[in-house]
């Protein structure tokens, strides 16, 4: 093979709650500047996989390469670099409430990074103008709109120069008009080469700029395959299927 | 009903501020104490092992359902059948200590299970160990929410350690029932001290107001 | 010391009473009064809990007195713990009425009813469900309190308690039996009334944000 090894490598990860299979069996490899997306039915298990990635979960069983190293769980120094190295953002923002925009951004690259005080206030100032938010930094999360907060938690992850970037469904607890500046955040990643995993509902935009479609249900993954393959006219794929329900609506 | 100047300024006042300074010593001391112990005690009513969370629960319970003024008694009459004794003084100081713990940790355990699951799971993601993510994320969040109830509870304290004058501790109440025996003026004597009680329940409202409002920031307004 | 359980019930359940009673009319003025007499209520309560009970109860007993009244240990404690239950009932009540949506008040007025009609049929009756909380408090706060009245020589369950020690020297004994049966008697009526508070329940119909409260 003259591929490059992939940037993350994931390896049958399991996970259970209690008796209840919420994870069976789930891979993926994800090659520098791909985007992947995470599609299917609600309770799938996609987010549960994506804090698998992250170990915000530690799964029953499996395994994680980032650039060829395996990460353990039971290092915590290894694992909180791990975790500092792939950026999460999540459905609902999870903003410090406590903080503001900008020591959200700056916090963790004070305290994990070891950034002075000056330069992790550069770097965040930096990071919440390339989302268009340098004139919001000194609001409190209770003070933006969910539009703006979500670009917050993308300058915080980003400030750390993620090798790696989960995205937990980022647009659906924003309200229609709000969705389209968070879309031109991650369009704009993907353009300068960010490599990411998704999970989301809005199927235009996955045709528009994903490399691949991961098809879950019920804990598994049932499809992978690029876009233009599993959403040809005359395909019979699940994933078209449940293309075609969510246009119906 | 005439107001004595003499009667007020020669007996009665010398003899209040001679109580005011011991009340301070038992008010000072034991806010402090009672407030570090009771943060221990409500982290180990969340964070701890749950043979040890049961004991800290247990504790609270007894310690909220009974009187202070019989955990007073308890600690300056009982306690010595046991070979324990103690200094009037350090029995008020003690049972004040044990009192405000148990209700201040209320309020800390409440706190800290009101910050946000969320908030912790951001704090990992980004690579915080445990420790970083108690000081810079879960500390700052409680404190705030905590602030106001254990402000009410300093301001409690205040009021109660006038129990002190149960087991013979001469502070405020003492120095007061003695100079209204001694003169059969209970109207005016104790009307003073209620004055006093209420200018030291008042500048430490004036105090937490400041407090509160010096760390106040948006989303954590008082609900 | 059941005759000391009695008395001690007694006080408690009488300044109760007192401080529904008067509490609940305070709260009424304080949020529909007009300004002064909003005022007059905020200084009676500003008074009540600014003083130790210990304090209010020989200024009671020094009221009492001055005015020739009998000085009946028993109503001095009733009364001066009334009205400190009435300074604390009311702010519970404030508390209920304020988180009631403004809209009720206002569905009653468009029906015609009078603002005391209004306030009678409609605001008083929610106001009492969403208070069972408080009042639960109120009540073990009060039971905690009343042991203070012995130094007034009432015969009430610590009264009796420290005459038998200081006869027999039993301290270690008697103190932890009376503390137990102020423990029994907090968690027989905070389980009674958490019964009443279930059964007045209306579906739908509880504290605002009462999950995410402190």
């Amino acid at each position: 093979m003259t591929h490059a090894s992939p940037v993350l490598d994931v390896r049958h990860i399991k996970f259970k709650v209690g008796v209840r299979t919420i994870l069976d069996d789930c891979s993926l490899t994800l090659n520098k500047g791909e985007l992947k997306v995470l599609i299917g039915p609600s309770g799938a298990g996609k987010s549960t996989f994506l804090q698998c990635i992250n170990f915000l979960q530690i799964p029953d069983s499996g395994e994680i390469f980032l650039e060829g190293e395996q990460i353990t769980t039971n290092n915590v120094k290894q694992l909180c670099s791990y975790r500092s190295k792939v950026g999460m953002i999540f459905q609902d923002f999870k903003l410090f409430d406590h903080l503001t925009a900008l020591d959200n951004v700056a916090i963790a690259l004070r305290k994990v990074r070891k950034y002075t005080a000056s330069a992790a206030k550069d770097r965040a100032m930096q990071e919440l103008e390339r989302v268009n938010l340098g004139d919001k930094t000194e609001l409190y999360p209770a003070q933006l709109s969910g539009g703006q907060k979500q670009r917050v938690a993308f300058a915080r992850a980003l400030a750390m120069d993620p090798i790696v970037l989960l995205l937990d469904e980022p647009t659906s607890a924003l309200d229609p008009e709000l969705v389209g500046e968070v879309l031109q955040v991650i369009r704009d990643l993907a353009a300068h080469g960010m490599t990411m995993i998704m999970a989301t509902h809005q199927m235009d935009f996955i045709r528009a700029i994903s490399t691949e479609i991961i098809f879950m249900e019920q804990g598994r993954i049932i499809e992978q395959d690029s876009p233009a393959n599993l959403l040809a006219p005359n395909c019979e794929s699940r994933t078209k299927q449940f293309y075609n329900t969510l246009q119906s609506v | 009903m005439q107001i004595d100047l003499v009667f007020l300024q020669q007996d009665l006042l010398p003899a209040l501020n001679r109580g005011l300074q011991i009340s301070i010593a038992l008010i000072v001391p034991a806010s402090i104490i009672g407030f570090i112990c009771g943060v221990i005690l409500g982290c180990m009513r969340v964070y701890a092992k749950q043979w040890l969370r049961r004991l800290a629960n247990a504790f609270v319970a007894i310690v909220r359902g009974v009187p202070l003024a019989i955990q007073l008694m308890f600690i300056y009459y009982a306690l010595p059948k046991l070979g324990i004794y103690f200094e009037p003084y350090g029995a008020a100081l003690t049972s004040f200590i044990i009192c405000t713990s148990a209700y201040q940790s209320e309020y800390i355990r409440g706190a800290i299970l009101s910050i946000r699951k969320g908030q912790i799971l951001a704090a990992k993601s980004l690579g915080f160990t445990p420790l970083q993510t108690i000081v810079s994320i879960i500390i700052p969040q409680a404190a705030r929410r905590a602030l106001p109830g254990c402000g009410n509870e300093i301001i409690y304290l205040i009021k109660y350690s006038s129990l002190a004058y149960l087991v013979t501790c001469m502070e405020l109440m003492g120095e007061g029932k003695v100079v209204a025996s001694d003169t059969f003026r209970f109207f005016e004597v104790f009307a003073v001290v209620g004055l006093y009680y209420l200018a030291m329940v008042s500048i430490a409202q004036c105090i937490l107001n400041y407090l509160e409002a010096r760390t106040s920031i948006p989303g954590f307004q008082k609900r | 010391m059941l005759a000391g359980s009695l008395v001690t019930l007694g006080i408690v359940f009488g300044a109760l009473s007192i401080g529904l009673i008067f509490g609940l009319f305070f709260a009424v003025l304080q949020v529909y009064g007009k300004a002064w007499q909003a005022a007059l209520v905020g200084i009676y309560v500003f008074l009540f809990r600014g003083f130790p009970i210990i304090v209010l109860l020989f200024l009671g007993y020094g009221f009492f007195v001055a005015l020739g009244l009998p000085a009946n240990p028993f109503m001095i404690s009733c009364v001066v713990l009334g009205c400190t239950s009435t300074a604390y009932q009311s702010q519970i009540f404030r508390g209920a009425i304020m988180s009631l949506r403004a809209g009720q008040f206002k569905a009653a007025r468009a029906l015609g009813m009078t603002d005391w009609q209004a306030i009678r049929y409609i605001i008083i009756p929610q106001a009492l469900r969403l208070s069972i909380p408080g009042w639960s408090n109120e009540y073990s706060i009060l039971l905690k309190d009343s042991a203070i009245c012995f130094v007034l020589g009432t015969q009430d369950i610590m009264a009796k308690t420290s005459f038998a020690a200081a006869r027999t020297h039993e301290h270690l004994a008697l103190y932890a039996a009376a503390g137990l049966i102020y423990f029994i008697l907090t968690l027989v009526v905070v389980k009674l009334l958490s019964r009443l508070e279930n059964k007045l329940h209306i579906p739908g119909f509880t504290q605002a944000n009462g999950d995410n409260n402190l």
